[in-house]
């Protein structure tokens, strides 16, 4: 589950709400260990995208300024219950990850 | 000034002694202490909402602590410990080989009076027990997996109302008179005590902090504290607690905070369970 998202969407009247929790580290390359002393190389999510039904909603560069375990909440016009929801991250090491979820 | 707080500090210390008396058992003991917080409820509230913490007290900090609670952030942490709980050790057995069924559903009878073994058995400290026993190194008790584990149990347990039971044993009483003198006795530079606070001015400001009250207190540990920006469990909280009145915090999972815990999670015996919790 290191590299779980986890996703709510909800669709009321026009627009739908998402919601979605990412397990990230989010190091942004400034901070030393604590045992070693030596830096922690940066390591953070640098792209966000989110389908609906897979046209693209949301696309969001994000950098070393965003917490750990990032919260991400928006809202886009229509969506219906059933549709499906994708999420998809790629940090600056060339990892990734994404999860499909159904809007309720 | 100060003196003023002082004879009011000892005022309530009195009042405090005479509702709990050295000689109370245990079941005398838990109706006090249930019939002084159901006087003390705020209006609206009914006793069950004592499970809430500090936010029985303020709708806004309430409404706030709802609206996070429909994404909480301690979700990731429950799958972390359920991902953990169910990969096998070293020797291929699994933490459910431990316990009564499975683990599942369990949590609300914790801590308990191990007569065997002579002392209080908290979860947190059978969990790491499972450990040793299979050949795995034991985990650090405040933080991290352990805290993660013990939440996914924990969250198997919701809603189930915590159920303690001090048996009619010398050692189990008085591993329970340890922990309620624990909880009565002044420590630190500030000279306070547990009572004195969660117990005598709960619900009341500590500068811009609520002071929650004794009861249910225990109902949402592992808690996610806003504050630790992670889950910790109810031993990291008591030291952070004893720091607060500039006091050496004890070990965690030693006997202060064992014998603590037990009498701690017994007062609020009936409250339903709902852990992990967050909290600011």
């Amino acid at each position: 589950m290191a590299k779980g998202i986890k996703i709510r969407a909800t669709a009321k009247k026009d627009s739908t709400t998402v919601k979605a929790l990412m397990s990230h580290p989010m190091d942004t390359g400034l901070r030393k260990d604590k045992k070693t002393g030596k830096v922690i190389p940066a390591h953070f999510i640098q792209e966000v995208k989110c389908e609906h039904n897979g046209n693209a909603v949301l696309t969001a560069l994000w950098g070393p300024a965003i917490s750990k375990n990032p919260y991400l909440s928006f809202k886009f016009k229509g969506g219906n219950k059933g549709d499906s929801i994708k999420i998809s991250w790629v940090d600056n090491k060339g990892e990734s990850a994404s999860q499909e979820a159904q809007i309720r | 000034m100060m003196k003023k707080i002082i004879i009011t500090m000892t005022a309530l210390g009195l009042v405090a002694g005479a509702q709990m008396s050295a000689q109370a058992g245990p079941k005398e003991d838990l109706k006090n202490f249930r019939s002084y917080f159901t006087k003390k409820l705020p209006a609206g509230k009914t006793f069950d909402d004592y499970a809430d913490g500090i936010y029985i007290y303020n709708q806004d900090m309430y409404d706030a602590w709802q609206a996070i609670e429909e994404f909480p952030p301690y979700e990731l942490d429950i799958s972390a410990g359920e991902k953990e709980y169910n990969t096998a050790f070293g020797n291929g057995k699994t933490y459910a080989s431990c316990f009564k069924n499975g683990g599942k559903g369990i949590a609300q009878n914790y801590p308990y009076w191990d007569a065997r073994a002579g002392k209080v058995k908290t979860l947190e400290a059978e969990i790491n027990e499972c450990r040793t026993k299979n050949g795995e190194k034991p985990l650090k008790w405040k933080k991290g997996k352990l805290a993660q584990l013990s939440a996914y149990l924990k969250n198997t347990s919701r809603g189930k109302a915590i159920n303690v039971s001090v048996p009619n044993d010398k050692g189990a009483l008085a591993a329970y008179n340890a922990g309620k003198q624990f909880y009565f006795a002044r420590r630190g530079q500030l000279n306070f005590s547990c009572a004195h606070c969660h117990f005598d001015a709960a619900g009341k400001y500590i500068r811009a902090n609520i002071l929650s009250a004794g009861i249910g207190q225990a109902t949402n540990f592992p808690v996610y504290r806003s504050k630790w920006g992670g889950l910790g469990t109810m031993h990291r909280r008591y030291g952070g607690c004893n720091k607060q009145v500039r006091a050496k915090p004890f070990k965690a999972q030693g006997p202060e905070y064992t014998n603590l815990e037990y009498f701690h999670t017994y007062m609020s015996n009936g409250l339903k369970l709902n852990a992990p919790g967050n909290r600011q």
